[in-house]
Protein backbone atom coordinates (compact mmCIF):
# COMPACT_ATOMS: atom_id res chain seq x y z
CA UNK A 1 0.00 0.00 0.00
CA UNK A 2 1.50 3.46 -1.12
CA UNK A 3 0.60 6.61 0.85
CA UNK A 4 0.11 10.20 0.33
CA UNK A 5 3.16 11.71 1.62
CA UNK A 6 1.82 15.89 1.98
CA UNK A 7 -1.04 17.55 -0.29
CA UNK A 8 -1.51 21.44 -1.14
CA UNK A 9 -4.69 22.91 -2.01
CA UNK A 10 -4.47 26.28 -3.67
CA UNK A 11 -7.87 28.56 -3.55
CA UNK A 12 -9.47 31.98 -3.70
CA UNK A 13 -9.03 32.78 -0.30
CA UNK A 14 -5.64 30.72 0.61
CA UNK A 15 -3.33 28.41 0.56
CA UNK A 16 -3.58 25.23 2.41
CA UNK A 17 -0.72 22.72 3.31
CA UNK A 18 -1.90 19.40 4.70
CA UNK A 19 -5.36 20.66 5.48
CA UNK A 20 -3.28 23.60 7.09
CA UNK A 21 -3.94 27.50 6.25
CA UNK A 22 -0.38 28.42 5.72
CA UNK A 23 -1.16 31.62 3.26
CA UNK A 24 -4.34 33.76 3.32
CA UNK A 25 -5.23 35.88 0.64
CA UNK A 26 -6.18 39.54 1.52
CA UNK A 27 -8.81 39.76 -1.36
CA UNK A 28 -6.37 40.06 -3.93
CA UNK A 29 -6.50 39.08 -7.47
CA UNK A 30 -4.66 35.94 -8.44
CA UNK A 31 -1.41 37.25 -9.75
CA UNK A 32 -1.13 40.16 -6.70
CA UNK A 33 -1.84 37.05 -4.41
CA UNK A 34 0.96 34.98 -6.41
CA UNK A 35 3.46 37.50 -6.33
CA UNK A 36 2.65 37.93 -2.76
CA UNK A 37 3.13 34.63 -1.90
CA UNK A 38 6.49 34.40 -4.30
CA UNK A 39 7.62 37.19 -2.45
CA UNK A 40 7.53 35.80 1.01
CA UNK A 41 8.76 32.39 0.33
CA UNK A 42 11.84 34.46 -0.87
CA UNK A 43 12.03 32.75 -3.92
CA UNK A 44 14.36 33.18 -6.73
CA UNK A 45 13.11 32.25 -10.23
CA UNK A 46 12.14 35.74 -12.46
CA UNK A 47 10.94 33.14 -15.19
CA UNK A 48 7.89 33.06 -12.80
CA UNK A 49 6.86 36.07 -14.28
CA UNK A 50 7.05 35.51 -17.28
CA UNK A 51 4.55 32.34 -16.99
CA UNK A 52 0.52 32.11 -17.67
CA UNK A 53 -1.78 32.20 -14.56
CA UNK A 54 -2.18 28.32 -15.24
CA UNK A 55 1.84 27.73 -15.16
CA UNK A 56 1.81 29.89 -11.88
CA UNK A 57 -0.47 28.10 -10.12
CA UNK A 58 1.18 24.60 -11.00
CA UNK A 59 4.68 26.27 -10.03
CA UNK A 60 3.50 27.35 -6.92
CA UNK A 61 1.66 24.38 -5.89
CA UNK A 62 4.16 22.06 -6.87
CA UNK A 63 6.83 24.04 -5.13
CA UNK A 64 5.29 24.12 -1.76
CA UNK A 65 4.40 20.06 -2.05
CA UNK A 66 8.18 19.43 -3.48
CA UNK A 67 9.83 22.08 -0.63
CA UNK A 68 12.44 20.19 0.58
CA UNK A 69 12.30 16.76 -1.63
CA UNK A 70 15.58 16.10 -3.18
CA UNK A 71 14.22 12.99 -5.06
CA UNK A 72 14.46 13.83 -8.89
CA UNK A 73 12.50 10.91 -10.29
CA UNK A 74 9.03 11.90 -9.29
CA UNK A 75 6.57 11.43 -12.27
CA UNK A 76 3.69 14.13 -13.28
CA UNK A 77 0.40 13.59 -13.80
CA UNK A 78 -1.38 16.56 -13.89
CA UNK A 79 -5.30 16.86 -14.82
CA UNK A 80 -7.67 19.77 -15.30
CA UNK A 81 -10.91 20.65 -17.28
CA UNK A 82 -10.30 23.51 -19.83
CA UNK A 83 -6.69 22.52 -21.12
CA UNK A 84 -4.83 25.94 -21.86
CA UNK A 85 -8.39 28.14 -22.61
CA UNK A 86 -7.64 30.62 -20.64
CA UNK A 87 -4.30 31.21 -22.28
CA UNK A 88 -5.67 29.93 -25.63
CA UNK A 89 -8.16 32.80 -25.84
CA UNK A 90 -5.39 35.46 -25.13
CA UNK A 91 -3.65 34.34 -28.06
CA UNK A 92 -6.97 34.36 -30.00
CA UNK A 93 -7.42 38.13 -29.07
CA UNK A 94 -3.76 39.01 -30.79
CA UNK A 95 -4.53 37.36 -34.23
CA UNK A 96 -8.45 37.98 -34.07
CA UNK A 97 -7.85 41.35 -36.44
CA UNK A 98 -6.41 40.84 -39.88
CA UNK A 99 -4.82 44.51 -39.46
CA UNK A 100 -3.75 44.35 -36.22
CA UNK A 101 -1.85 40.77 -36.57
CA UNK A 102 0.80 40.58 -33.97
CA UNK A 103 0.72 37.21 -31.79
CA UNK A 104 3.07 37.39 -28.88
CA UNK A 105 5.57 34.65 -28.68
CA UNK A 106 5.27 34.62 -24.97
CA UNK A 107 1.55 34.15 -25.31
CA UNK A 108 1.76 31.11 -27.81
CA UNK A 109 4.07 29.10 -25.84
CA UNK A 110 1.83 28.57 -23.42
CA UNK A 111 -1.17 27.39 -25.54
CA UNK A 112 -0.20 24.00 -23.97
CA UNK A 113 -1.47 22.23 -20.97
CA UNK A 114 1.66 20.10 -20.41
CA UNK A 115 3.75 23.38 -20.62
CA UNK A 116 2.60 23.30 -17.12
CA UNK A 117 5.08 19.91 -16.93
CA UNK A 118 7.62 21.76 -18.35
CA UNK A 119 8.12 24.46 -15.50
CA UNK A 120 7.72 22.18 -12.66
CA UNK A 121 10.46 19.84 -14.43
CA UNK A 122 13.15 22.24 -15.30
CA UNK A 123 12.17 24.38 -12.46
CA UNK A 124 12.98 20.93 -9.61
CA UNK A 125 15.35 18.96 -12.35
CA UNK A 126 12.92 16.25 -13.12
CA UNK A 127 12.99 14.21 -16.36
CA UNK A 128 10.47 11.40 -15.42
CA UNK A 129 7.13 10.36 -16.91
CA UNK A 130 4.65 12.55 -17.39
CA UNK A 131 0.88 12.97 -18.48
CA UNK A 132 -1.36 15.62 -18.63
CA UNK A 133 -5.08 14.39 -19.07
CA UNK A 134 -8.38 17.31 -19.90
CA UNK A 135 -11.64 15.19 -17.87
CA UNK A 136 -14.82 16.95 -16.85
CA UNK A 137 -12.95 16.37 -12.65
CA UNK A 138 -10.59 14.86 -11.52
CA UNK A 139 -9.81 11.40 -12.52
CA UNK A 140 -8.94 9.70 -9.38
CA UNK A 141 -9.51 6.29 -9.70
CA UNK A 142 -7.52 6.69 -13.12
CA UNK A 143 -4.78 8.81 -10.84
CA UNK A 144 -4.78 6.52 -8.62
CA UNK A 145 -4.02 3.10 -10.69
CA UNK A 146 -1.78 4.99 -12.61
CA UNK A 147 0.77 6.04 -10.40
CA UNK A 148 1.05 2.70 -8.70
CA UNK A 149 1.31 1.65 -11.77
CA UNK A 150 4.51 3.62 -11.74
CA UNK A 151 5.70 3.46 -8.47
CA UNK A 152 5.29 -0.70 -8.97
CA UNK A 153 6.75 -0.94 -12.27
CA UNK A 154 10.03 1.75 -10.87
CA UNK A 155 9.23 3.86 -13.55
CA UNK A 156 9.74 5.96 -10.79
CA UNK A 157 9.99 7.00 -7.05
CA UNK A 158 7.31 9.22 -6.21
CA UNK A 159 4.58 10.40 -8.26
CA UNK A 160 3.03 13.78 -8.25
CA UNK A 161 -0.80 13.88 -8.92
CA UNK A 162 -2.73 17.25 -9.36
CA UNK A 163 -5.72 18.95 -10.61
CA UNK A 164 -4.95 22.90 -11.94
CA UNK A 165 -7.39 24.52 -13.18
CA UNK A 166 -7.24 28.55 -14.03
CA UNK A 167 -10.06 30.22 -16.28
CA UNK A 168 -10.83 33.94 -16.15
CA UNK A 169 -9.77 34.79 -13.06
CA UNK A 170 -11.36 31.33 -11.64
CA UNK A 171 -8.83 29.14 -9.97
CA UNK A 172 -8.11 26.23 -7.79
CA UNK A 173 -4.99 23.44 -7.19
CA UNK A 174 -5.34 20.12 -5.75
CA UNK A 175 -1.97 18.91 -5.16
CA UNK A 176 -0.63 15.68 -3.94
CA UNK A 177 2.15 13.50 -3.84
CA UNK A 178 2.15 9.69 -3.68
CA UNK A 179 5.43 7.86 -1.80
CA UNK A 180 6.00 4.49 -0.61
CA UNK A 181 5.08 5.86 2.78
CA UNK A 182 3.76 9.43 4.81
CA UNK A 183 0.78 10.58 6.21
CA UNK A 184 -2.46 9.42 4.41
CA UNK A 185 -2.98 5.59 3.14
CA UNK A 186 -3.35 6.35 -1.06
CA UNK A 187 -6.88 4.90 -1.28
CA UNK A 188 -10.01 6.43 -3.14
CA UNK A 189 -11.50 8.12 -0.07
CA UNK A 190 -8.52 10.27 0.62
CA UNK A 191 -7.65 11.02 -2.81
CA UNK A 192 -11.00 12.30 -3.04
CA UNK A 193 -11.13 13.96 0.40
CA UNK A 194 -8.15 16.30 -1.09
CA UNK A 195 -9.67 16.90 -4.27
CA UNK A 196 -13.29 17.63 -3.26
CA UNK B 1 17.68 59.43 -29.51
CA UNK B 2 17.69 60.01 -25.36
CA UNK B 3 13.77 60.03 -25.26
CA UNK B 4 13.47 57.05 -27.86
CA UNK B 5 15.72 55.03 -24.98
CA UNK B 6 14.21 55.77 -22.36
CA UNK B 7 10.56 54.91 -24.35
CA UNK B 8 12.35 51.07 -25.70
CA UNK B 9 13.42 50.35 -22.00
CA UNK B 10 10.14 51.13 -20.54
CA UNK B 11 8.65 49.33 -23.83
CA UNK B 12 11.49 46.16 -22.80
CA UNK B 13 10.35 45.79 -19.33
CA UNK B 14 6.73 46.44 -20.16
CA UNK B 15 6.34 43.35 -22.97
CA UNK B 16 8.96 41.12 -21.29
CA UNK B 17 7.81 41.08 -17.93
CA UNK B 18 10.97 42.50 -16.02
CA UNK B 19 9.21 42.43 -12.80
CA UNK B 20 11.43 44.31 -10.55
CA UNK B 21 13.20 45.94 -13.02
CA UNK B 22 13.19 49.67 -13.98
CA UNK B 23 14.30 51.84 -16.75
CA UNK B 24 17.16 53.36 -14.31
CA UNK B 25 18.59 49.48 -14.24
CA UNK B 26 19.19 49.42 -17.95
CA UNK B 27 22.23 51.25 -18.61
CA UNK B 28 22.11 51.94 -22.65
CA UNK B 29 24.87 49.70 -23.43
CA UNK B 30 24.38 46.46 -20.73
CA UNK B 31 23.90 43.48 -22.88
CA UNK B 32 20.25 42.44 -23.54
CA UNK B 33 21.25 38.84 -23.72
CA UNK B 34 23.44 36.49 -22.07
CA UNK B 35 25.04 38.30 -18.68
CA UNK B 36 23.28 41.41 -18.69
CA UNK B 37 19.18 41.55 -18.52
CA UNK B 38 19.51 37.47 -19.16
CA UNK B 39 17.11 37.74 -21.94
CA UNK B 40 15.95 34.20 -23.66
CA UNK B 41 14.94 33.07 -27.46
CA UNK B 42 11.51 33.71 -26.39
CA UNK B 43 12.15 37.20 -25.58
CA UNK B 44 13.87 37.86 -28.76
CA UNK B 45 11.14 36.92 -30.95
CA UNK B 46 9.29 39.03 -28.46
CA UNK B 47 11.61 41.90 -29.63
CA UNK B 48 11.06 41.52 -33.19
CA UNK B 49 6.86 41.31 -32.65
CA UNK B 50 8.05 44.73 -30.94
CA UNK B 51 9.63 46.32 -33.49
CA UNK B 52 6.82 45.50 -35.96
CA UNK B 53 3.94 46.45 -34.01
CA UNK B 54 4.99 49.95 -32.68
CA UNK B 55 7.77 50.80 -34.94
CA UNK B 56 6.77 49.48 -38.27
CA UNK B 57 10.02 47.50 -38.66
CA UNK B 58 9.53 44.43 -39.73
CA UNK B 59 13.41 42.21 -39.64
CA UNK B 60 14.00 40.70 -43.21
CA UNK B 61 16.82 38.46 -42.00
CA UNK B 62 16.06 37.09 -38.16
CA UNK B 63 20.04 37.04 -37.99
CA UNK B 64 20.06 40.92 -38.12
CA UNK B 65 18.48 40.39 -34.65
CA UNK B 66 21.89 39.07 -32.87
CA UNK B 67 23.39 42.84 -34.11
CA UNK B 68 20.46 45.19 -33.11
CA UNK B 69 19.81 43.55 -29.66
CA UNK B 70 22.91 43.78 -28.75
CA UNK B 71 21.79 46.62 -26.60
CA UNK B 72 19.36 49.48 -25.87
CA UNK B 73 21.58 51.80 -27.65
CA UNK B 74 22.25 49.80 -31.04
CA UNK B 75 18.15 48.83 -30.71
CA UNK B 76 17.33 52.72 -30.74
CA UNK B 77 19.65 53.43 -33.53
CA UNK B 78 18.65 50.64 -35.65
CA UNK B 79 14.59 52.11 -35.01
CA UNK B 80 15.66 55.55 -35.71
CA UNK B 81 17.24 54.77 -39.20
CA UNK B 82 14.09 52.29 -40.16
CA UNK B 83 11.13 52.94 -38.58
CA UNK B 84 8.12 53.69 -40.63
CA UNK B 85 6.09 54.18 -37.94
CA UNK B 86 6.55 57.35 -35.96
Amino acid sequence: MYAINKFINIRKDAIFENGTCVYQNEDEGFSAFMKKVYKERGLAYPKFYKMDDLCKLAFMAADLLLEGDNEKDIALLLSNREASLDTDLKHQQTIQDAAAYFPSPSVFVYTLPNITIGEISIRHGLKSESAFFIADRFPAERMQQYAEYLLNSQKAQKVLCGWVHFMNGEYRADFYLVDSRGLLTHTMEHINEITK
Amino acid sequence: MEALKQELKERIIEVLNLEDITPSDIQDTDALFGDGLGLDSIDALELIVLLDKEYGIKLADPKQGKEIFQSVETMAAFIAENRTKL
